[in-house]
């Protein structure tokens, strides 16, 4: 279905973002390093996505 | 599949929804940037004596010592009301001459360290430059009316997120996920950026507007229930005359947290005929954790007996709102979770631009062109 593919991935990012959200807020230590490392990974994935991947492709049009 | 006139739909609330709030979200996310870094940006802006390093679990030292030594330095001044630091052991003990006082300049403040005693400093009275940016972030300066105004905004926000949302799936059915077309016409890259920076940050953007609007709530009504709540819980010892003898402020700290166990003390507002009872300490006491850190609880310990007279938890509909505030401000798990708060803010902030761009270009025919295509059928579909 068109519809659940297209939705696959962001419902990953979306899961992982309200995972790092909310574990910071039931105490410290390990709580917050998961929700450090939760939320790091869609911001990683935009950076990949709208920063070093086109960078990538321009060098190798060149 | 959607209908073309479905999808036009959608797309006109996206538009109009988005269009109602970017500017004041725009001011929203530049002003939300340096208030999620207030503690650490607060000593380059409003430079403050720090209290002594000590491990957590120290205890408070004697409150009333820290009110003689405050009398000591306003020998002419009462004590009108302690409050405690959220970030730092630091206690803010205020002295004022009337028991009214109507304007924040009529306070003066003398700050302790809280686990020593010692006096850090009497800073002078005057707004920060973070308050005003926390006013125009909550409020436009304007009050009320900005708060209500806010609301719209995050209501608003939060239509044009589902809405931009139901047009996410037909607009990227041939398209893989994080596509952006660099090579492209400028706006088609415009339009890949859209999508993918908003797609990927879409659950950050629902939580922080989502509890954004619940905060623009929150605050009047936390107002208009201390109104309702404290004259009826007080109105009892109007009047009286304050006893001769008080016991230690120390003392009622001490029942109000022993009473109430699984909370600690924000604020003390001392004896007073005119905003509180001229026969209790009014001690709010709030939670323990990050999710309960909001729940104000108003215990009146009477200043004779040492004894808690009464105390009133917020209702449910207050403790609902208050308990998802954190969620709005990403200051609730160090400062790594500040740094990735910053970088979904700008995020956000990429989405807004380039949303307000699309719609600046108008003009051109693409979109209809893309809300065809979108309805087109895909190789495969056409195929089968």
């Amino acid at each position: 279905m068109n519809w659940l593919k297209a939705f696959r991935a962001p419902l990953l990012m979306a899961l992982l973002t309200l995972g790092g959200l909310t574990s910071a807020l039931f105490g410290d230590g390990f709580w917050n390093a998961l929700s450090w490392c939760l939320l790091a990974i869609p911001l990683l994935t935009l950076l990949w996505l709208i920063w070093i991947r086109p960078l990538r492709t321009v060098s190798k049009d060149h | 599949m959607m209908r073309t006139a479905t999808l036009r739909r959608w797309y006109l609330i996206h538009r109009w929804t988005s269009l109602v709030c970017t500017l004041l979200l725009l001011m929203a996310c530049l002003t939300g940037l340096p208030l999620v870094f207030e503690d650490e940006l607060g000593d380059l802006l409003a430079p403050h004596v720090h209290p002594a390093q000590t491990t957590s679990g120290a205890s408070t030292a004697s409150l009333d010592r820290m009110v003689v030594q405050a009398r000591e330095i306003y020998p002419a001044l009462h004590p009108y009301a302690i409050g405690f630091d959220d970030d730092e052991p630091r206690v803010f003990v205020n002295m004022t001459a009337t028991e009214n006082p109507k304007s924040i300049s009529e306070f003066h403040q003398v700050i302790f360290d809280r686990h020593s005693g010692v006096k850090l400093e009497e800073p002078k009275s005057g707004s920060s430059v973070m308050n005003a940016v926390l006013e125009l972030h909550r409020s436009l300066f304007l009050g009320l009316p900005g708060e209500l105004i806010m609301a719209i905004v995050a209501l608003c926000f939060v239509a044009s997120l589902v809405s931009g949302t139901m047009l996410y799936a037909p607009f990227m059915r041939r398209l893989r996920f994080g596509t952006y077309r660099i090579n492209g016409p400028f706006q088609l890259r415009w339009f890949d950026l859209h999508n993918v920076v908003g797609i990927v940050t879409l659950m950050w953007m629902l939580v922080v507007g989502t509890t954004g609007l619940m905060n623009t709530l929150a605050t009047p009504l936390f107002r208009l229930w201390r109104m309702q709540t404290m004259p009826k819980l007080l109105k009892p010892y109007h009047g009286k005359t304050k006893p001769a003898h008080v016991i230690p402020v120390d003392e009622a700290v001490r029942t109000a947290e022993e009473r109430l166990s699984s909370m600690e003390v924000a604020s003390v507002l001392f004896p007073n005929g005119a905003v509180g009872s001229p026969l209790h300490y009014v001690v709010w006491m709030k939670g323990e954790t990050p999710i309960t850190a909001r729940l104000m609880t108003p215990a009146l310990i009477d200043v004779e007996t040492g004894s808690m007279t009464a105390a009133r938890p917020l209702p449910w509909y207050l403790r609902a709102l208050e308990v998802s505030r954190p969620l709005h401000f990403g200051d609730y798990g160090g400062t790594p979770l500040k740094i990735l708060w910053g970088g979904f803010d700008l995020a956000a902030t990429l989405v807004l631009v380039s949303g307000v761009y699309l719609w600046l270009k108008k003009q051109n025919p693409f979109r209809a062109e893309l809300i065809e295509d979108a309805n087109a059928p895909t190789v495969q579909e056409a195929g089968a």
